[in-house]
């Protein structure tokens, strides 16, 4: 009886709960989403064009400005891609501290990312708790290895120091801090009846789908599928350690929540492990002064707190820098699937699934 | 004497911005200056000892009718004028012969049908029982216009819902 | 004369000036309370821990530029705030602050005017405030912020209906509609309301919340929602209207459920004859703590609980809300046949 138009709406990219520089144009029939258009690109700064004329030490710190709220995982990455080229063996002791690295990003990554999605939905103080717990955190990587934020932590063929004395006691001790505070955001969070009605049933995707688009990482494994780069092609030390793999069974966004929810006490049981059984031994392995890794490409992939992340490094043998860089961001993979997800939705869901896709635009935009 | 004076001042305060309403440029500010008489009229009320009536007033009227009012003309577009019609004058004559035939309504009222002040005295306790009192009227003496008008409030809704739906 | 003009307009000077106090040191309250749930601290620098803030927002708000936007409609668009927060203030007519003060021998009510339809009399207020958010969004010629204040404003009126039905049901109880006539029910029942009404008090509660856009009902005004909000074009002064009519509504709302459900300026048990050195604290001490009390669940709930979606909100208010109001009625009426009072 009436003809009513599509509105278009721009969302971005100076929005406060695009986690950045994020445009999102909608197409809106009423307040229901028909198509969003993503427009990224805002945060582009040429890294992978930079590491072709950077030494292959000094593109760790360039890894590290990627995804700037999980420096640890792409420096890992990064360094054993380097390692696999150079067939360079880590030692042991070197893979359990970077195992406890990792894990700690984990874990903090999480921290900003539970914060910031529950600030969206509404509930602040779930986003001030979460960063108390990351004070932490930082406070150790601090210790470590000097930086909060961007942490240049790794070296190829191991870590650039041995742990401070008494870090691992305070390790230790900050994982209990963290499985008790866990229990004060499930109950601000996991039976709120609010929080259930914003996050049951939206945004949902069918595990089959979720691997056609290319997902990974907790949106992936909340769908179902069964996929984690730690247990199916163990890196690190990971293969020593004992820890389960949290699976939803819906993949909408409460099942994400869920599982990264879990993936907080696997962590702390994972560094319990490795703290625990710290060997001794050296931490840095028998790299050579000037790194030259021989002519080759190769593909290396890690489980960073936001999904897959991948590097595929080509070198030519000759100069010191690679002849190609280029990393699989999961933020990236995981951003195409945010059209599938919100169609049929209404505007106020949109927040709440870019939210549960956790993207950092450092990495999505490089 | 008060009451007299207070009775002149809304009723003039009534007509001035009944004037307004008509003849203002915007129909948001048409509706506004509606609203602004619904609160003068209310006060009339008041003055009648009538404050459960004058509340309703303010309430109904002005604070739900007149909202809805609002609402349509914001959403609907009203830039476009109305389609002339061949005959220029049509709308001044039809006007005018409205206006004469409300005035004969009127003078015949006065004539025939005007009811002195007096009747339906209640002194003292009309003020303090004004609902009991429209309670009891509406329940009694009125309750089959009460229960139509219901019936036609609903009949409304039910319209609106089926028009506005898209699929059911 | 003294009576009829000097007293009133006394008593209207007082309670203004109490009132635009005390909606000034809510925002503080709000910022402070809000701060220490999140392990900080708040306003610290502006006087001892921050108790001369809001003195300083004011100030910062008087002086910014007026900025009015081009196309928009300029009478409307000064006038809409102002429609907002006068309804508002004038509700103040009708709530008893205490039972009365004797000043200079004359007995002075603490409530300045107690007409026989007080309650109605606020409803009706209350409804007039809807119309600033309507223009308010209108007058700023952009199509998002009409689009929100329209939500607003069908929020407002949805959540009206479900507490003008618990009002019934008070009024049932108490056999009056006169604000200083229902604390004296409470007194004559010897029972605060809420207890008699506890389902009243929770639906009357919680669709305050939605009246006052309050959290979890907040998503018209969130900064992280899409569309502005109605209040977007609006700077300086015209804002902090809205604001501080966003404060003044929570008052309200505190002050009619204190009335209604708390027993007003009466100490707890106000009947029982061994708690009666209770008088001794003024009646206003007694009303202003328990509407203190409520203010703080307002706040305490917008801290802790996220917010809702624009349609589970409507859903609430119709689907939920409204069928127990009216059950409560129903209830109500049925019960007070039977206990034959």
């Amino acid at each position: 009886m009436f003809n009513t138009d599509e509105l278009v709406i721009n969302m971005g990219p100076q929005h406060p709960a695009t986690h950045g520089v994020l445009r999102v144009v909608l197409k809106l029939d009423g307040e229901k989403v028909v198509d969003a258009d993503v427009v990224i690109g805002y945060l582009h700064r040429g890294i992978e064009k930079l590491s072709e004329h950077r030494d292959w030490t000094q593109i760790v710190m360039l890894t590290d400005r990627m995804d700037y709220c999980a420096s640890a995982a792409a420096n890992l990455g990064y360094c054993e891609t380097v390692e696999k080229l150079l067939s360079l063996e880590v030692p042991r002791r070197a893979r359990y501290i970077r195992t406890v690295l990792a894990e700690l990003q984990r874990i903090a990554s999480h921290l900003v990312w539970v914060g910031s999605h529950a600030m969206d939905i509404g509930a602040v103080t779930v986003f001030l708790f979460a960063l108390r717990e990351r004070e932490l955190v930082l406070d150790l990587f601090e210790e470590f290895c000097g930086a909060r934020l961007t942490y240049n932590s790794m070296r190829i063929g191991g870590v650039p120091q041995d742990i401070p004395p008494g870090w691992d006691k305070r390790v230790l001790k900050f994982c209990d801090i963290m499985d008790e505070k866990l229990a004060e955001y499930e109950t601000l969070l996991t039976r709120n009846r609010i929080w259930l009605g914003r996050t049951r049933g939206i945004g949902v995707i069918s595990g089959p789908e979720a691997v056609a688009i290319g997902l990974s990482g907790p949106p992936l494994r909340a769908s179902g599928v069964r996929r984690d780069v730690r247990k199916d092609e163990p890196y690190a030390a990971y293969d020593e350690f004992e820890f389960d793999i949290p699976l939803g069974s819906r993949g909408d966004t409460y099942d994400r929540y869920l599982v990264r929810l879990e993936e907080f006490r696997q962590s702390t049981r994972i560094i319990r492990q490795a703290i625990e059984g710290l060997p001794a031994g050296p931490v840095l392995g028998k790299a050579p002064r000037l790194i030259r890794p021989p002519a080759g490409e190769t593909y290396h992939a890690n489980e960073s707190p936001k999904g897959e992340i991948g590097f595929f490094i080509v070198s030519d043998g000759k100069s010191t820098s690679p002849y190609r860089f280029r990393v699989r961001p999961p933020s990236f993979c995981n951003l195409q699937a945010l059209p599938r997800l919100i169609r049929g939705h209404l505007v106020a869901d949109v927040i709440a699934v870019i939210g549960t896709i956790d993207i950092v635009l450092g990495e999505v935009d490089r | 004497m008060e009451g007299q004076l207070a009775f002149y001042v809304l009723s003039a305060c009534i007509l001035g911005f009944a004037v307004l309403v008509i003849t203002a440029r915007s129909t948001v500010h048409g509706i506004l200056f509606l609203v602004l008489d619904f609160l003068f009229v209310a006060g009339l009320y008041v003055l009648l000892q009538a404050q459960f009536v004058a509340v309703i007033q303010v309430l109904v009227y002005a604070g739900g009718i007149v909202i809805l009012y609002l609402f349509v003309v914001m959403l609907v577009n009203l830039k476009r004028p109305p389609e002339a019609h061949k005959d220029r004058h049509r709308r001044g004559r039809l006007g005018v012969a409205l206006s004469l035939v409300v005035l004969a309504e009127f003078v015949m009222i006065a004539l025939f049908g005007y009811v002195g002040p007096g009747v339906g005295a209640e002194g003292g306790g009309l003020s303090v029982r004004n609902v009991e009192r429209v309670g009891w009227m509406l329940y009694t003496d009125y309750l089959v216009p009460f229960e139509l008008a219901s019936v036609l409030l609903l009949v409304a809704m039910i319209g609106a819902i089926v028009l506005a739906r898209r699929e059911l | 004369m003294i009576d009829l003009i000097v007293i009133p307009l006394l008593q209207i000077v007082f309670v203004l000036t109490g009132v635009l106090i005390a909606v000034m040191y809510l925002v503080l309250l709000e910022r402070k309370i809000q701060a220490w749930v999140q392990v900080r601290l708040g306003p610290m620098r502006v006087g001892p821990h921050g108790i001369l803030q809001p003195i300083a927002d004011v100030l910062k708000l008087f002086i910014k530029e007026d900025i009015t936007p081009v196309k928009a409609d300029r009478w409307v668009f000064t006038a809409a705030p102002i429609v907002v927060l006068v309804p508002a203030l004038i509700a103040f007519a009708v709530i008893p602050f205490g039972s009365s003060v004797s000043l200079f021998g004359k007995k002075i009510s603490l409530a300045i005017a107690d007409i026989n339809v007080g309650l109605l009399y606020i409803v009706a207020v209350a409804s007039l405030g809807v119309y600033g958010i309507i223009l308010g969004g209108w007058s700023s010629n952009s199509k998002y912020p009409l689009l929100a204040s329209l939500r607003a404003s069908a929020q407002l009126v949805s959540y009206e209906v479900a507490v003008t039905l618990t009002f019934v049901s008070v009024i049932l109880t108490a056999g009056t509609l006169s604000m200083v006539g229902i604390v004296n029910a409470q007194f004559n029942n010897g029972v605060w309301f809420l207890f008699v009404q506890p389902l009243a008090f929770a639906i009357y509660f919680i669709g305050g919340l939605a009246e006052t856009n309050r959290a979890p009902f907040d998503l018209p005004e969130a900064e992280q929602e899409l569309v502005g909000g109605f209040h977007t074009e609006y700077s300086g002064m015209r804002f902090a209207l809205f604001f501080l009519a966003e404060y003044t509504n929570m008052i309200i709302v505190s002050s009619v459920a204190t009335t209604l459900f708390l027993g007003g300026w009466l100490p707890p048990f106000p009947n029982v004859r061994a708690l009666a050195f209770l008088y001794y604290v003024p009646s206003w001490m007694w009303f202003t703590l328990k509407t203190l009390l409520l203010l703080y669940l307002f706040l305490w709930i917008r801290a802790t609980l996220p917010r809702y979606r624009y349609d589970q909100l409507m859903r609430i208010g119709w689907k939920v809300l409204i069928p127990l109001a009216i059950a409560n009625i129903v209830v109500t009426g049925a019960g007070k046949v039977l206990l034959g009072s």
